[in-house]
């Protein structure tokens, strides 16, 4: 068949055609693909929340649970360690609370439920490894003026007895407060909140 | 016999092209005649990755990409697998010396101009080839499910969090859970074993058939094609690769094995360099490890990122400083300026900025090795840096150093003062 005789503008409009139908059938099996790489059922299923016995953990002290395989700070602040929340204000980067790293009813002076008992996600929020207690004020390696908190080992941030980040860290918000409830004055459940809400 | 075996290649070149890729690739692929030491890291980096993937199918074979049983496989390799010790030290040993030919290799385009017109494809296949080799390394060293291991890839995913907008959707649907776990594992044993090298060899193929294409640079950086015998269209400063460089190259492989084999036989984990040693912990969720840091062909661009401050509450900015990093190697066709390639010929400008940034380099890698506070802080009397931890100060002064090289090579590779370029090779 001679050159002539070939519509020119038909085979263009087909090859579009067959392009734009193969482009839009390629992305849609792309959807399913990148789907499957999402937390299955059975994952979703291990986050969900987890009940703590809080009674015996002794004033100054702290206990680590896993949630949604998640280290969880539970801390038993001392009326001395409360003491010294309020006193740092100027070094923290995020005082006031505005970032939005705890739910409402633990946005307050001691970023808690009941003022005593402090809960955290200890997950540092620069890149995600898990910050050392160091809970005693000026205690070593800390320098003398330290009021007490966590310091992550990778990359040098700080955070007091609140999980604030102090001004300096590479850590650029405050730790997460996650959502839960007290069950009783010595069980707590961690993933849900006292509002009802999940994580 | 010669009979039969003539007989047996005609059959076979009428079917596939046999004889006329041995040509092309070998026998009559010209080089050109003055390749000094360092175009031996080409030929040692596809060994190296036949190394790693004869010993990752044999890892493969014993290894169980599973949480709670990838540690104990692991040790299990080590101790029960008849000989299993060579072969998992010859891969993690191979992975080190990946890195180290890799980047001889890169440094010899640097010295070169190998990047230059016409070879900027080589040179942009090569760069994707580092990128996807640093994801090999990457997703490689999850699998031992030690606690460096995972704390690495904590941190490394981590880093897609502060992407803005979507950056914890994205490291979510990395991970496949909420933190790394068995999920994580699992797929990064898909992507280690059989997605990225896939990648790999395809982009091998890329770089091999555009460096065939327009041949070999050498170290006086001129074009061998210039100067062709009229006859024979030649070139007269060309040598067949095959016998003259795989001879070269047996050379360089005896040599390399010698190091090879001193480290896989005297110190495999070459002191905590290659190995870590809070590698030989099993992985713990709940507690990071006192020091981490990632093995040393990854600390120069870890440095960089610790040394990058956090701007607008956000970690961003240093991610994408070591995003950076690596990428600016894939500008350098465009932005050298030089009218010469080669070092030999290039002027004191150049030169000094090639040394600020291996030195930088070097120094970016050596801090990223170690605590922030390993060089302790300023005097707190001091302006600006009064009590700043010292190692800091350094890494961000080296960091822009470090960008200095590629962000001004525009100006100081043109306005160089350049030696007279020879007609032919020197030899």
């Amino acid at each position: 068949m001679a050159n002539q005789d070939v519509d020119q503008s038909k085979r263009r409009f087909l090859i579009a055609a067959t392009t734009a139908v193969g482009g839009v059938a390629t992305a849609a099996v792309a959807v399913p693909f990148v789907l499957s790489m999402l937390p299955s059922e059975r994952a979703k299923a291990a986050g969900a929340p987890v009940e703590v016995d809080i009674g015996k953990v002794e004033a100054g002290s702290m206990i680590v649970v896993e949630w949604r395989s998640k280290p969880v700070w539970i801390i038993n602040r001392t009326q001395a360690m409360l003491d010294q929340l309020t006193k740092i204000d100027d070094k923290l980067t995020d005082p006031k609370l505005d970032v939005p790293q705890q739910p409402d009813y633990a946005r307050n002076a001691t970023r808690s439920i009941k003022p005593g008992l402090m809960v955290l996600v200890g997950i540092c929020t620069h890149l995600g490894c898990s910050p050392t207690s160091k809970l005693q004020s000026g205690e070593e390696g800390m320098g003398s003026d330290w009021p007490g908190g966590f310091f992550c080992p990778c990359h040098g941030s700080r955070f007091d007895l609140a999980g604030r980040v102090f001004k300096g860290s590479p850590a650029p918000i405050n730790l997460q407060v996650p959502p839960y409830k007290y069950l009783s004055d010595s069980r707590l459940l961690i993933g849900v909140g006292q509002d009802g809400k999940e994580a | 016999m010669q009979k039969y075996l003539t007989c047996a290649l005609t059959w076979v070149d009428a079917r596939f092209p046999l004889t006329s890729n041995w040509k092309a690739h070998l026998s009559e692929y010209y080089a050109p005649k003055n390749f000094n030491f360092w175009y031996y890291f080409g030929s040692l980096a596809m060994l190296v990755l036949v190394l790693q993937i004869v010993t990752g199918v044999l890892l493969t074979m014993h290894y169980k990409p599973d949480a709670a049983l990838a540690f104990a496989s692991v040790e299990y390799i080590m101790r029960d697998v008849p000989w299993g010790w060579l072969v998992r030290y010859m891969h993690s040993t191979g992975a080190s010396m990946f890195f180290v030919v890799v980047y001889l290799h890169m440094f010899r385009g640097l010295l070169y101009g190998s990047y230059r017109n016409p070879r900027e494809l080589i040179w942009l296949f090569g760069v994707a080839i580092f990128l996807c080799l640093m994801g090999e390394a990457f997703f490689g060293y999850l699998l031992p499910w030690g606690q460096m291991s995972f704390w690495g890839a904590q941190v490394i995913i981590n880093l897609f969090t502060s992407i803005p907008f979507i950056g914890p959707d994205v490291s979510l649907w990395l991970r496949g859970d909420f933190m790394v776990s068995d999920a994580t594992l699992n797929r990064f044993f898909a992507f280690h074993v059989i997605a990225l090298p896939l990648v790999l060899l395809g982009l091998v193929a890329a770089h091999i058939i555009a460096l065939h294409e327009v041949g070999s640079n050498n170290p006086d950086g001129i074009e061998i094609k210039k100067n062709k015998d009229p006859v024979t269209h030649i070139p007269l400063d060309g040598i067949p690769f095959h016998p003259y460089y795989t001879v070269k190259d047996i050379m360089g492989v005896a040599m390399f094995l010698i190091v090879f084999s001193a480290v896989l036989f005297f110190a495999p984990e070459m002191g905590g360099y290659f190995l870590e040693a809070n590698n030989f912990i099993p992985a713990d969720a709940l507690k990071t490890p006192p020091h981490i840091a990632p093995v040393w062909y990854f600390t120069p661009y870890y440095s960089i990122l610790r040394a990058v401050p956090p701007l607008f509450s956000s970690q961003f900015p240093g991610v994408v400083a070591m995003g950076l990093s690596v990428v600016a190697f894939a500008f350098l066709p465009w932005i050298d300026r030089s009218p010469v390639k080669s070092i030999r010929y290039r002027g004191v400008q150049y030169k000094s900025w090639l040394a600020v940034f291996v030195v930088s380099f070097l120094i970016l890698g050596y801090l990223g090795t170690v605590p922030t506070t390993v060089w302790g802080t300023f005097d707190k009397a001091l302006p600006l840096v009064g009590g700043v931890d010292r190692a800091n100060v350094f890494a961000r002064i080296f960091t822009l150093l470090y960008f200095l090289f590629f962000a001004l090579m525009p100006w100081y590779s043109k306005i160089d003062k350049t030696k007279p370029v020879p007609e032919r090779v020197t030899g």
